[in-house]
């Protein structure tokens, strides 16, 4: 126990740094300044001076993404708070563990509509795992440290601690002591699941004959891909991962079927509809994934592994519901399966593969396409997500933000290793891509780091560029440009007869190369196929130093495949004109 | 279909907003909603009725038990329960009917008004309520359901 004499904002600081906190993201002002010279004055946590609070949060999340370690953020009151809003939602839809410290106005002028006064806590309920309002500042210890345990258990989430400043004053000191453990009445994280229901999910493994293994971000969240990749390999079950859940499986092992749901693959998909098992582990159904509820996958029985109860039978009711940690739940699985002599049908299985085979021979995607050259003298955006994935040996760790960008990046990158592919999947947030690459590259100093994105979302958090000079992040910045908002141009054309309705910037675009170039960084123009390899080798070689590879793409290009709206999941378009239906 | 849900959660500011904005953020109704501390001043009894079938319950419990503030949730409905509400009726004297209701008092009379309390079902209520209408009540109000299982089971947490 650690016992000696703090301000609240010491205490604070010391807190964190009990938890293992070594650098946070954030923006001062007046609500925050004790806690910024409490900052000043130890050594233990180093401060990330973001350049809008949106990036301080989005910069914690990528770090919280890539390392697996709670993020954390400090704004102040009012706007900085407001300011974190949109970060925290979409650490939220994402379940990430990312802790927001937010300065609040002295607790005798909250009520009053004080200078910079919002009701942190009220503004932020919907979007947070939980949030503490502190009332003494001899509570920071204690709430800190169940603020770490809420994000980081069960399934990981935001919190948001909120400190009126007189709770900071340097003036008031107390007894600073740190618990070492916490336990809370109301908030017991399931761990293992129940064994029964595991032995249930075994019977229905043995008899399956068209099964499919969909795992998605819980599975990474709980570091259980191994467990994921041996249960897969055990039982030679195909695989699909959601969005955020690529990596979880390695994405180059011929097992692996893609990505499934709204731009999903082909086969993933089709393997989906037509399963008769599907064993769900860490995902959640959600709507791009199964497209109309009522029509999904109607033959396949379900078993579903989550850590949130609310989660399972929420969408598709569970056939067998698992309800604990994807690693655990998992292990105890492969156990049984180990010590029951399994009678699959491997006849059955084999031709399953093969149909599987087939499909992805028939409309899979296209991973050769930067042998095709140019098409119609352009670049397509899928080439140059295959460039940055031949330059980078497919091991970098690749952020994104929304739109047509993110997807080809997650049809085309194929991911590895789990915590390789960092987006924002449930709140689809354009400005995530650069900021979470701050957070991933300060954890990881030495590898490379890009951020796939496009001229409409990097503008909107474009301002860290300052803030990648300001610490030395030499992020690879590969921007699809295609002059366009892409993935709205897309839906104006196939679902509102091409009027392209404030999707366009008339000629309004930066230069990003000197735009790049203000900021202390490197920019390179890429307009012709025949400069893209060459270009890409450049921008991924310069290990030191910020490059933003402003590439023009093909702005007719479509993402493909897309589930057909209020379908089933076999209703694809595969192309401007084709279909499968 | 109407159903009661119970759940106890810490005494804390904050926590019935915890509550309420769940019913709001994911689209359920809530019909009635009553809530006080209990014998433990630490924790309070929520309980609230409101509409759905079966899976729209089972998700509401789920997703009530997933608030931290939240310490037990128990569906009333699942098993045999006791359902009460408390309404008050103000009358002008000279309107004032005669109540065929055995569970109500007269708790106050002067000469222009009397206040009546009435202890029901809420099915009982509403009906009550149609069949005093032609005697132009001034006042009604309504507690909210209350509800208790009629087993041994209990809302309550060991120490």
């Amino acid at each position: 126990m650690d016992k000696s004499n703090k301000s609240g904002a010491e205490a604070l600081l010391h807190s964190l740094h009990l938890e293992g906190v070594e650098l946070m993201f954030g923006y001062p002002g007046g609500a925050a300044l004790h806690i910024y010279d409490a900052i000043f004055n130890q050594d233990h946590v180093d401060h990330i001076l973001v350049r809008h609070e949106q990036g301080a949060v989005h910069a914690a999340d990528g770090y919280a993404r890539a390392t697996g370690k709670p993020g954390v953020a400090l704004v102040t009151s009012g706007p900085g708070a407001t300011n974190a809003i949109t970060g925290l939602a979409t650490a939220y839809m994402d379940s990430t563990p990312v802790v927001v410290i937010s300065g609040q106005v002295k607790s005798n002028l909250i009520g009053t509509d004080s200078f910079q006064e919002t009701d942190m806590i009220g503004v932020s309920r919907p979007i947070v795992k939980h949030s503490f309002l502190v009332q003494r500042a001899e509570d920071i210890p204690e709430i800190v440290k169940k603020a770490f345990h809420i994000a980081t258990t069960g399934r990981p989430g935001p919190v948001v601690i909120d400190v009126p400043k007189d709770l900071t004053d340097p003036d008031h000191k107390f007894e600073f002591t740190y618990p070492s453990e916490i336990k809370m009445r109301s908030y017991n994280p399931p761990k293992s699941g129940d064994l029964s229901k595991i032995k249930e999910a075994v019977d229905l493994i043995e008899h399956a004959k068209r099964p499919v293994i969909y795992s998605g971000g819980g599975v990474i969240q709980d570091d259980a891909s191994d467990e994921l990749t041996e249960l897969a390999r055990l039982l030679n079950f195909p695989v699909t991962n959601t969005l955020m859940g690529l990596g979880a499986f390695p994405g180059s092992d011929p097992q692996f079927m893609g990505m499934l749901g709204m731009h999903g693959t082909y086969q993933a998909n089709m393997a989906m509809h037509n399963a008769d098992l599907i064993v769900a582990v860490g995902a959640r159904f959600d709507d791009r994934i199964t497209n109309d509820p009522n029509k999904f996958s109607l033959g396949a029985k379900k078993i579903h592994i989550d850590v949130d109860a609310a989660s399972v039978s929420k969408i598709i009711h569970a056939d067998v519901p698992i309800v604990g940690s994807a690693k655990e739940c998992l292990s105890v699985l492969i156990q049984e399966i180990k010590t029951r002599d399994l009678a699959i049908d491997q006849d059955q299985l084999s031709s399953w593969n093969q149909q599987i085979s087939e499909w992805r021979e028939a409309h899979g995607l296209n991973h050769s396409l930067l042998e095709l050259g140019p098409q119609n003298g352009k670049i397509l955006p899928q080439q140059v997500v295959q460039s940055l994935y031949k330059e980078t040996e497919g091991k970098a760790f690749i952020t994104s933000d929304v739109g047509q960008h993110q997807m080809f990046a997650a049809q085309y990158y194929h991911f590895d290793k789990p915590r390789q592919w960092i987006n924002s999947g449930g709140l689809g947030t354009m400005g995530f891509g650069l900021p979470s690459a701050m957070g991933v590259q300060l954890a990881f100093p030495d590898e490379t780091v890009a951020c796939v994105t496009g001229e409409g979302s990097i503008q909107m958090c474009i301002q860290e560029l300052s803030t990648c000079l300001q610490y030395g992040l030499p992020i690879k910045i590969i921007n699809l440009n295609n002059a366009a908002l892409g993935m709205v141009r897309q839906w104006q054309d196939m679902q509102y007869g091409g009027r392209h309705s404030s999707s366009t910037y008339e000629n309004s675009l930066p230069d990003f190369v000197a735009l790049a170039e203000s900021y202390g960084h490197i920019g390179i123009k890429v307009s012709s196929f025949d400069d893209l390899e060459s270009a890409m080798r450049e921008c991924i070689s310069l290990k030191d130093r910020l490059v933003f590879l402003d590439v023009d793409v093909d702005p007719n290009e479509h993402v493909y495949p897309m589930l057909e709206a209020g379908n089933s999941m076999d209703y694809m378009w595969l192309g401007k004109d084709k279909k499968t239906w | 279909m109407k159903r009661v849900i119970a759940l106890l959660m810490e005494n804390q500011p904050g926590a019935l907003s915890r509550v309420v904005g769940l019913f709001s953020q994911r689209g359920y109704n809530i019909e009635t909603l009553v809530v006080a501390p209990t014998t433990d001043p630490t924790l309070s009894r929520l309980t609230m009725s409101t509409q759905g079938d079966e899976k729209v319950v089972e998700q509401i419990t789920k997703q009530l038990d997933k608030l931290i503030d939240v310490v037990m949730v128990s569906d009333l409905g699942s098993s045999d329960f006791i359902e009460r509400e408390l309404m008050l009726i103000k009358f002008k004297k000279d309107s004032f009917p005669r109540i065929s209701f055995e569970d109500s008092d007269v708790v106050s009379e002067n000469n222009e008004i009397i206040n009546v309390q009435v202890v029901g079902t809420s099915t009982e209520l509403d009906a009550l309520v149609k069949e005093i209408e032609d005697s132009n009540p001034i006042e009604i109000v309504r507690s909210g359901s209350l509800g208790i299982s009629k087993d041994a089971n209990t809302l309550s947490i060991e120490n």
